[in-house]
């Protein structure tokens, strides 16, 4: 089975793998459209994930490099689902299957960002107990759920362990028509996948620069005296998404 | 003043969006980037694309064993009722110069606040943060100039309402200039109406001498 370690090191050419995970590519869309049942609660035209619990696994075509980002990101939209899950029903079983994916990864980022494992263990049982309370704030068309959870823990972070005030940006007020796009969210979640999958293919010494940045072993001067986070290609693979999201604020 | 109103022209750097994103920046500077933020749809859409990131970064990290009671100590939590306090109270005043990140660092609006003269007509106000770094607002009478100082470190200006020009560019209200070590300028306020900025620094403000030199009277715009 291909997957998508598999592309990533055999596909040394940046464009390739662009192309492979093209975001738009209507083929992989129908792939989700035509396969999939929704367990969105406001689904009514396309129906694109599996309940959570069934990755899907066969009903993708096997055409090469598409079937890979396709497994991967059904993946995504599955924590999408749990996440509604939550928030619609109070789901214990979509929590604890959350929990056990991200709980020991919001842990990894918080010790490699200077807490003590207990510390860190108290501070990932709130991030986790934050998912809960606030389910009903995240909209898959503005991040992924891995970014969502990421800025989570960030906050609590700050919180905790920093033990200082968070300026937040003013939120931004939505117009009225602004209800979750399921395209948009799925395109985002897919975007996101292949935004990881770029991270993971940057050469060992790129790669660990950009996570000691994100870990604060870098200072934002240290990072300016750098010759920039080798951020520029991996980024491109979310701008359409977005970009989108840049339409939507104008 | 809020977004759109104007083409914002100067944005933030890369490592300050990482630094926010990634949650590593001090106080001071979270608060000039989230000023910023609120005022330009460019470094929102851009801070976003650095969680995204950061989002990444996490999920490739080599997960950590939780606590073996992890998942029951996080739902007995969740049925006591657990919830982060809000950090900050949000009083949000749409009409006030201040962004609303700001406005939860002052008491008041732009003339009833506690304004100290710092000379050369300019008065400061500093805001209270974490002490890793400091921010203050800066109250540049038009035409005067910004009391000159070298910078040691990273220092931040972001226009709130005015202008300011150094000799290389101009900073109209939403622009913000990030200035290192490197540099050192004499922005004189240029707009028609006192100039506004939100100034932090990492290294404290050194001024070259107590008394600033004599207003340099910029003529024209």
């Amino acid at each position: 089975m291909y997957n998508c370690y598999y592309v990533s090191t055999t596909c040394v050419d940046q464009k390739k793998i662009l192309l492979a995970c093209d975001p738009v590519s209507d083929q992989r869309r129908n792939n989700f459209m035509l396969t999939e049942q929704s367990s969105f609660a406001k689904a009514d035209a396309v129906s694109f994930v599996a309940p959570y619990g069934a990755v899907m696994k066969a009903s993708t075509r096997k055409t090469g490099k598409q079937t890979v980002t396709a497994e991967e990101a059904s993946k995504r939209m599955a924590w999408v689902v749990q996440i509604n899950a939550v928030r619609d029903s109070k789901d214990r079983q979509a929590f604890a299957e959350l929990f056990g994916y991200f709980a020991p990864r919001v842990k990894s980022f918080l010790m490699k960002s200077g807490a003590s494992p207990d510390l860190a263990e108290e501070c990932t049982q709130e991030v986790m107990a934050t998912l809960w309370n606030k389910a009903h704030m995240f909209d898959p068309a503005k991040a992924s759920v891995s970014t969502w959870i990421f800025t989570i823990a960030r906050n609590r972070k700050i919180d905790l362990l920093r033990k200082q005030r968070r300026p937040e940006p003013e939120e931004l007020t939505w117009g009225p028509e602004a209800e979750p796009d399921q395209a948009d969210a799925m395109g985002l979640q897919q975007e996101t996948e292949q935004l990881g999958q770029a991270l993971a293919t940057l050469p060992e010494e790129q790669r660990k620069l950009i996570e000691r940045a994100y870990f604060g072993e870098l200072s934002h001067s240290q990072i300016a005296a750098e010759t920039g986070l080798p951020l520029g290609t991996i980024k491109s693979r979310i701008r359409l998404a977005l970009d989108r999201l840049r339409h939507a604020m104008k | 003043m809020k977004n759109g109103m104007k083409q914002i022209k100067h944005h933030l750097t890369e490592p300050l969006l990482v630094g926010y994103a990634a949650g590593t920046l001090p106080e001071a500077f979270n608060l000039v980037v989230a000023t910023h933020i609120t005022m330009c749809d460019t470094c929102r859409a851009a801070l976003a694309e650095y969680e995204a990131v950061g989002g990444e970064v996490m999920l490739s990290s080599d997960p950590v064993d939780v606590a073996e009671d992890a998942l029951a100590a996080t739902m007995a939590m969740i049925d006591d009722g657990f919830e982060v306090a809000p950090v900050a109270p949000k009083r949000r005043d749409s009409a006030s110069i201040f962004p609303g990140p700001l406005q939860d660092y002052i008491d008041g609006d732009i003339d009833n606040l506690k304004w100290r003269k710092v000379g050369g007509g300019v008065s400061q106000l500093v805001l209270k943060t974490s002490n890793d770094a400091s921010v203050r607002l800066l109250r540049i009478p038009a035409g005067m100039a910004v009391p000159d100082h070298g910078h040691r470190g990273t220092e931040l200006t972001l226009v709130l309402q005015g202008a300011f020009m150094d000799e290389d560019d101009r900073f109209d209200a939403g622009d913000v200039e990030v200035a290192n070590q490197e540099m050192h300028h004499t922005p004189v306020a240029a707009g028609g109406i006192d100039c506004i900025c939100l100034a932090a620094s990492d290294a404290p403000l050194r001024f070259d001498g107590l008394i600033p030199r004599l207003a340099q009277r910029f003529i024209g715009i």
